[in-house]
């Protein structure tokens, strides 16, 4: 593998750990919006029991995503950052207000008025997935040009397939929530039969959406269509397949083979899209070796990874262990 | 406006911002250190009580840190796309060992957040160490990439400019590096200790003189102390450093327009460019001379040595200088009689008009940062990268800059108001817990 695939391998695989953990954040966020029926408050503590400790060290897999990908491919980022200049801050937005809201409401509980930040939680939680999404269907899809200038304000990002692909990353984010609430709550029946019904309305919806944007891409972004049906097509074919089960063992309650399942699916959807697009990274103009940086510069990237996951690994297991290794008191 | 002042408002509106929760980030877990350590040895729950009050505070600081940093992080590349394409590369080594710097934060703030009652108090206490060594080693990297912008290194172009080689350890350990590290490290525990004595100075004032405020006073005096003093050292050491290496910059700190031997120091004032001269200031001659190299006869370089578009506003640049400096001097000074009469007369003085004095340092010590940061920034332009980039050519080309510029000042005003508000609630709660 050269030095420049060794760098998008490690940015892939911290865009999936992100994906998993903070996802699962965000869709928290959505569960919380959506809190209902006579256990609507039980809900929302479930969903703030297991954010609580973790949702900050899970956010900072996406500050080493932008860092990373500075670092390794600064030309792709600079073109990115270009094109997909309203997405990427519309999803910040979301990304700061959830976070602030989320500590304002935990560590203000005694102050009156807090809960107002609830409702803020919720909504910004649907705003960073949604566009994190449609920011990512762009690239796959070809829309961002090396040196194309964005034209208007809404102009070459804001297509069918991006929008809807926004809404299958939002359902994803709701269906790997609701799953790992399963386990969570696994100790209160009536509670986790809540997070039952959510997982499997998530899941039916994010079938559905991920089948309409393949239909839709067939027309209307053909490259998208060729990465999942070309390269792709393995992991698609998995991907499918490991999706029946995974609603499977949801309906059937087996929440630790569940939340497997759910992870493993968000896993194969996310690397069937650089298997896919392989030797691009933002096609149809940039490539992996095109875009990278000195050697110097990756080697060093590989490093400080290196040199930091040795310390980061065992801090980060102590911190589930301590966390998630047994259920969450009530 | 323009993209390039509406990208450049932008940026320095979330760093002015980030800063403050910064350095908070920085200072406050080595207070927790300190306070929980001490209930350990004496087994005195009023020791106890003090870590427990700022670790909540911490618990909302560090989350706003932490999403303002990430606007940080997103804004280098969607407002500067020009710069980061060019030093992504050269600077990412410091920002990715940050990164890490910030996972080890965040895992340890959140057993000691979330661990009082899962951890044994041992385990507990010493997970503050690694959140205390991760903040300011976060702080230390990313003034790293700071300092490479006033001191590009440790790369190579080719004839037609482009980038070949880059040599990560060189670009990070570049000159700037030396001075300006440490200057923000102590920086940050000034503004901790400044701030922390300042809530307890309120308390007092309302009449809670109990063991608890007296502690809280004087955990942040004696952090603040020994810090002022440090950065008057460090702070002298960059002026001396930026006479060498930016001789422009300096010139606009000073407001020095003719290039000049036995230069004076200008308090205040203001610099006219019309006049070439600082108008209302309190003048000392041979000061700048004898500051700038020890020499009362060093000649010293005057702004009129560059031509106007290659000169920053030294308007800006000489009031923050001299706000920064005029008001280190008072803190330090005020440190210096706080401990006199702490020795003098074996206690706490409690006098309300030192309180008050104190209740002022605080934000007195932040606006001395902010004041910092603008010498640093403001002395720097036209430049993105000193010598190399002009800011005017990296600024992205994308629209509605203003618009998002609003919102970001919206979103900014929310969290400044909504944090201070439940601070200070919690403050009045520990009022009430040790009255
Ligand atoms: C409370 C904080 C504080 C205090 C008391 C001082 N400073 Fe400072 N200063 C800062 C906080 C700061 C800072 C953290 O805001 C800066 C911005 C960049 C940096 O590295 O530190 C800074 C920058 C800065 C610079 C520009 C460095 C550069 O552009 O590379 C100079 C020349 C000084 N300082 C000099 C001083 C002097 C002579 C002081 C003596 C009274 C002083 N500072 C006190
Ligand atoms: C240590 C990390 C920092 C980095 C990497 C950094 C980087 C930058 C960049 C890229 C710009 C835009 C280009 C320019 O105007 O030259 C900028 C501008 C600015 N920054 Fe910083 N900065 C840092 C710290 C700070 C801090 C802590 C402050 C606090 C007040 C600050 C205040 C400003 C201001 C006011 C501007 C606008 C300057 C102008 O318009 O002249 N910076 N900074
Ligand atoms: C361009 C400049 C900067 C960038 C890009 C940046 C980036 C970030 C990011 C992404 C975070 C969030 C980490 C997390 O989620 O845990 C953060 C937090 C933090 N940053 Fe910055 N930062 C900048 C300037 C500074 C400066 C000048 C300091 C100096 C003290 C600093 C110190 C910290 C600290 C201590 C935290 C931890 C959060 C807290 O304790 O409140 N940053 N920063």
């Amino acid at each position: 593998m050269t030095l420049a695939a060794a760098n998008a391998a490690l940015l892939w695989a911290a865009l999936t750990t992100y994906a998993v953990l903070a996802g699962a954040d965000f869709g928290g966020g959505v569960w919380d919006l959506l809190a209902s029926g006579p256990r609507a408050a039980q809900q929302r503590r479930a969903v703030a029991e297991a954010m609580g400790p973790v949702w900050e060290a899970n956010h900072v897999w996406l500050i080493f995503l932008v860092v990373g990908f500075f670092t390794a491919f600064p030309p792709a980022f600079a073109v990115l950052a270009l094109a997909l200049y309203l997405p990427l801050t519309l999803a910040l937005v979301g990304i700061i207000l959830r976070g602030a809201a989320f500590a304002f409401r935990a560590h203000g509980a005694e102050a009156e008025g807090a809960s107002r930040w609830g409702l803020v939680f919720g909504s910004a939680s649907l705003l960073a997935p949604f566009f994190l999404g449609a920011a990512a269907a762009d690239v796959a899809a070809g829309h961002v040009h090396a040196n194309g200038r964005p034209a208007g304000v809404f102009e070459g990002w804001a297509t069918p397939e991006a929008l809807l692909i926004g809404l299958l990353a939002v359902s994803l984010c709701a269906y790997l929530a609701a799953t790992y609430l399963l386990v969570e709550t696994a100790d209160r029946p009536d509670l986790q039969a809540d997070f039952r019904r959510r997982a499997l309305g998530a899941g039916a919806l994010a079938g559905v959406l991920a089948i309409a944007t393949l239909a839709l891409a067939r027309s209307q972004a053909p490259r998208l269509f060729e990465t999942l049906t070309g390269n792709g097509l393995p992991l698609l074919v998995l991907a499918i397949l490991n999706g029946g089960v995974a609603l499977w063992t949801v309906w059937r309650t087996r929440p630790r083979v569940a939340r497997a399942a759910v992870i493993a699916q968000v896993v194969l959807v996310i690397w069937a899209w650089p298997l896919g697009q392989w030797p691009y990274l933002v096609p149809p103009d940039l490539t992996v070796a095109g875009s990278a940086a000195p050697s110097q510069a990756l080697q060093a990237m590989l490093v400080v990874t290196g040199v930091g996951m040795a310390l980061l690994a065992p801090s980060l297991w102590y911190l589930f262990h301590v966390f998630k290794g047994r259920l969450p008191q009530a | 406006m323009n993209n390039v002042t509406l990208a450049r408002a932008t940026m320095g509106t979330s760093l002015g911002f980030h800063i403050v929760f910064a350095v908070l980030g920085v200072g406050l877990p080595l207070l927790m250190f300190v306070a929980e350590g001490l209930w350990l040895w004496r087994r005195d729950p009023g020791w106890l009580e003090l870590a427990r009050r700022w670790s909540k505070a911490f618990g909302i600081l560090f989350a706003v840190g932490a999403v303002s940093g990430t606007a940080l992080s997103f804004e280098l590349g969607l407002l500067w796309p020009g710069f980061m394409a060019f030093s992504g590369s050269i600077i990412g080594l410091p920002f990715s060992a940050e990164g890490f710097a910030f996972f080890l934060e965040a895992v340890f703030l959140a057993l000691y957040l979330y661990g009082w009652d899962r951890l044994s108090p041992v385990a507990h206490w010493l997970t503050s160490i690694p959140i205390a060594v991760s903040g300011a080693a976060s702080s230390l990297f990313v003034v790293m990439a700071n300092a490479w912008m006033n001191s590009p290194a440790g790369f190579h172009l080719d004839a037609a400019g482009k980038l070949v080689s880059v040599d990560p350890l060189a670009a990070a350990l570049n000159p700037s590096t030396a001075t300006e590290d440490p200057h923000m490290l102590v920086s940050a525990y000034v503004v901790t200790g400044f701030l922390v004595a300042a809530v307890y100075a309120a308390g007092m004032l309302r009449g809670r003189t109990d063991l608890h405020h007296r502690r809280g006073l004087a955990l942040g005096m004696a952090m603040a102390a020994p810090a002022i003093a440090l950065a008057g050292i460090t702070g002298d050491s960059s002026a001396r450093f930026i006479y060498q290496a930016q001789p422009v910059k300096f010139a606009a700190m000073e407001g020095l327009y003719q290039t000049q031997r036995g230069a004076p120091i200008h308090l205040g004032g203001i610099p006219s460019d019309s006049q070439h001269r600082v108008l209302f200031a309190i003048e000392i001659p041979y000061g700048l001379s004898l500051l700038a190299a020890f020499d009362p006869n060093a000649q010293v370089q005057g702004l009129d040595s560059y031509p106007p578009d290659l000169r920053p506003n030294p308007v800006v640049v000489h009031l923050s200088f001299d706000t920064m400096a005029g008001l280190g001097t008072l803190l330090g000074l005020l440190a210096l009689g706080f401990w006199i009469l702490v020795v003098r007369g074996r206690r706490l003085p409690l006098q309300r008009r030192l309180l008050w004095a104190l209740v002022v340092a605080g934000p007195a010590a932040a606006v001395t940062m902010e004041a910092g940061w603008f010498v640093t920034e403001f002395g720097r332009q036209p430049w993105i990268v000193y010598g190399l980039i002009r800011t005017s050519q990296a600024a992205t080309s994308a629209p509605a800059l203003g618009a998002t510029f609003g919102v970001f000042l919206a979103i900014y005003a929310l969290l400044a108001l909504t944090s201070a508000r439940l601070l200070l609630r919690l403050a009045r709660g520990a009022r009430q817990a040790g009255a």
